[in-house]
């Protein structure tokens, strides 16, 4: 049964007429033992009044024709009771006319039942010692049947009149009262798919506000949701289309050049665009993929220098000489994270130095623990971030007065996302001692897994200090 | 015809640099509003190529206050913003053209030359005078319907001494049309293509007026 209408009238029109069966049933029962009281009485009644009536001389002295007894006349009306006088001797007195001439009862005095020519009989015996008669006064147990079964038969007809009026009247009310529900519905119904407005709560009754809630907190999830899918959307929109131009613009020159010097570098252009918009088209699928992912497994013991290190490997060689150099404490650090996203907020960190180096300059990386925090540092030898704009560089899509021409606005929001899922937090400072950047990976101790290198091997390998070859993008 | 770019993206704007040159323009190419307001100051332009998104604030500004000061120089916009409001609201703030990116470099030379050609106050986008006609798209001159083959750097003083025939244009402001700020200006330069010119076309057609510069000879043949 789907329709919670449907399922709330059957329930109440058959709670209701159980009730009322057993309301029934009830009262036939009590009726029945009154209406037996009331007409035992009457008997008792009856036959104690006959005895006080009866004289002596009637009894005593027979007439003639005794052998026939006294039919008492009675005028002739519906009778329901009738009455026997019995002389202690065993002789019929007198009798109405609708008892039998057999005795009605043998008991001596109280009530019986004789069943007389197929008519039960309900007998009240009364003996009069000084009188030396006994009154017998019995009923029919058809007709107190049928004084009971009138009462009964009295209280179904409304019953059965009363039941469809009250199913109509649960029926209306339940139409009246699921109102509420049924507009929601067709409000929810009619809204196009790009409504995430609220529902308005005032008209909706309290059972019900606990859903409208909800609903309501799943509308503006969605909403946001959406806001950060069209923001992306748009983002990508705009930020793509510049470089889709640069390349577009090369490649018609290389087409229509006759020069082929000018065709070499028109050439060269369209691969440092295509270099840079797969880096943004990257890292919009990066931000995209973290807006998706509310829990992630930190499940991984992840070695960060050797993450660094593979960074560092995968770094296209480019045309100009950038140095790294790795902290060998790096190779004993382990972090308890989600490899995935570790790996991008690394990456992200590390392109974003090399992003900004003057020719020549050095990335270091770094590390050092505290009480409570494992830091993990890379400083660039770039122009650092203004102090204004420091606060703001972690929001997507900002780029500062001293954006690099290649920055997407992405790269440190990135990391953001990447290490606040894995519990940790970004920390951006300019360098003291000289230009440039300092991002600090600050690790809470509880997610730090702290190895110590066991052979002399291994402690060897944590000497040696790395320089490769790495470019930034030309334009700074 | 000498163009200001004002895009901060190094593959766009060297892209137009290298593309517009290919339809004889001389370019010069800038990357934020502060250089673009430097060049505007010391330079007259035919056109200017603006971005919208400028690292130090945004195109629409630097238009402003172009237009503010009484600068008449055609502006044409490029901008990733695509939205008709976009484009209203860059016309409504004195481009005169708007064209979202990406872009086909043809259609920008000829938007290019479209404005430059209603700044300049004619419909007919052939320049013509005495018998000489110059097709600034297809970067081509005929004399009396016959073609007549013309270097980049004679054709730019060509179509500068062109665009108004009549007016006497001076021999730094040929110069100005002819080189970038990149490139090196050669002395003497100037005379130089005016001779080669005078050679192809006719000894009459370019007159010199002593002490101020060159002029289109209107009437002759």
């Amino acid at each position: 049964m789907s329709s919670l209408r449907t399922r709330l009238f059957v329930i109440l029109v058959s709670a209701t007429s159980l009730i009322w069966l057993f309301a029934i049933g009830w009262i036939s029962v009590g009726t029945k033992h009154e209406v037996e009281n009331v007409l035992d009485k009457r008997l008792e009644e009856a036959a104690r009044m006959v005895s006080s009536l009866v004289t002596s001389n009637n009894v005593a002295s027979p007439s003639e024709d005794s052998d026939s007894p006294h039919v008492l006349a009675v005028p002739n009306y519906e009778r329901q009771l009738d009455c026997q006088i019995w002389s202690l001797d065993g002789r019929l007195v007198a009798r109405t006319r609708g008892a039998p001439s057999t005795s009605l009862s043998d008991s001596k005095a109280g009530f019986s039942e004789r069943l007389i020519d197929g008519v039960t009989w309900r007998v009240f015996t009364t003996e009069v010692a000084g009188k030396g008669i006994r009154v017998l006064v019995g009923d029919r147990l058809g007709i107190r049947e049928r004084l009971v079964a009138d009462v009964i038969k009295g209280l179904l007809a409304p019953t059965v009149l009363i039941i469809p009026l009250l199913g109509f009247l649960i029926w209306a009310s339940l139409n009246r009262g699921l109102r509420p529900l049924r507009s929601m519905a067709f409000e929810l119904q009619g809204r196009n798919a790009d409504d995430m407005s609220p529902i308005e709560p005032g008209g909706v009754p309290t059972e019900i506000r606990p859903v409208v809630t909800s609903l309501n907190g799943l509308f503006s999830k969605v909403e946001s949701a959406r806001q950060h899918e069209r923001e992306i959307t748009a983002f990508a929109a705009h930020e793509l289309r510049t470089p889709l131009a640069g390349l577009r613009t090369q490649a018609q020159i290389a087409i229509a050049t006759a020069d082929s010097s000018a065709r070499n570098t028109a050439l060269s252009q369209i691969l440092v665009a295509v270099d840079r918009t797969t880096r943004l088209v990257r890292q919009l699928l990066s931000i995209a993929k973290l807006d998706a992912s509310d829990n992630v497994g930190r499940d991984a013991s992840v070695n960060v220098g050797a993450a660094v290190e593979e960074i560092v490997d995968m770094q296209p060689i480019r045309d100009h000489r950038i140095h790294v150099v790795v902290d060998p404490a790096l190779e004993e650090t382990f972090f308890t994270a989600n490899y995935e996203l570790l790996v991008l907020a690394l990456r992200n960190l590390h392109e974003n130095a090399v992003h900004h180096m003057p020719r020549g300059g050095t990335v270091r990386w770094h590390v050092k623990h505290d009480i409570q925090n494992t830091i993990v540092s890379v400083e660039d030898e770039g122009p650092g971030i203004p102090e204004e704009e420091l606060p703001l560089v972690t929001n997507r899509f900002f780029r500062g007065r001293h954006k690099s021409a290649s920055g997407s606005g992405l790269g440190l929001a990135i990391v953001e996302l990447a290490l606040r899922a894995n519990g940790a937090s970004l920390n951006l400072a300019n360098r003291t001692d000289r230009s440039g950047l300092r991002a600090e990976i600050i690790w809470p101790a509880r997610s730090r897994f702290q190895s110590i290198p066991t052979s002399a091997s291994e402690r060897e390998r944590h000497g040696h200090i790395q320089l490769l070859p790495l470019r930034g993008f030309g334009a700074h | 015809m000498r163009i200001l770019v004002v895009e901060d993206d190094p593959v766009l704007s060297d892209g137009l640099r290298v593309g517009l040159s290919l339809f004889g323009a001389t370019l010069d190419t800038v990357s934020s509003c502060a250089d673009g307001r430097a060049a505007l100051a010391l330079t007259e332009f035919d056109a200017l190529v603006l971005d919208l998104g400028l690292p130090d604030g945004c195109g629409l500004d630097l238009l402003r206050e172009l237009r503010a000061r009484g600068d008449r120089t055609p502006v044409l916009l490029l901008t990733a913003l695509d939205e008709v409001a976009d484009r209203i609201k860059g016309l409504d703030a004195g481009a005169d053209d708007y064209l979202g990116k990406p872009f086909d470099l043809d259609e920008l030379g000829a938007r290019v030359r479209a404005i430059s050609r209603r700044r300049s106050g004619r419909a007919s986008p052939l320049l013509s005078c005495s018998g000489i006609v110059l097709d600034p798209a297809q970067i081509s001159v005929t004399r009396n319907g016959e073609s007549v083959s013309l270097s980049r750097r004679e054709f730019a003083v060509l179509a500068a001494l062109m665009d108004r025939p009549g007016t006497i244009r001076s021999k730094d402001k040929l110069e100005e049309r002819l080189y970038g700020w990149q490139e090196e200006i050669e002395s003497n330069t100037v005379e130089v293509h005016i001779h080669y010119l005078r050679a192809k076309l006719g000894r009459h057609v370019i007159e010199t007026v002593r002490g101020l510069g060159y002029r289109m000879r209107v009437g002759a043949s």
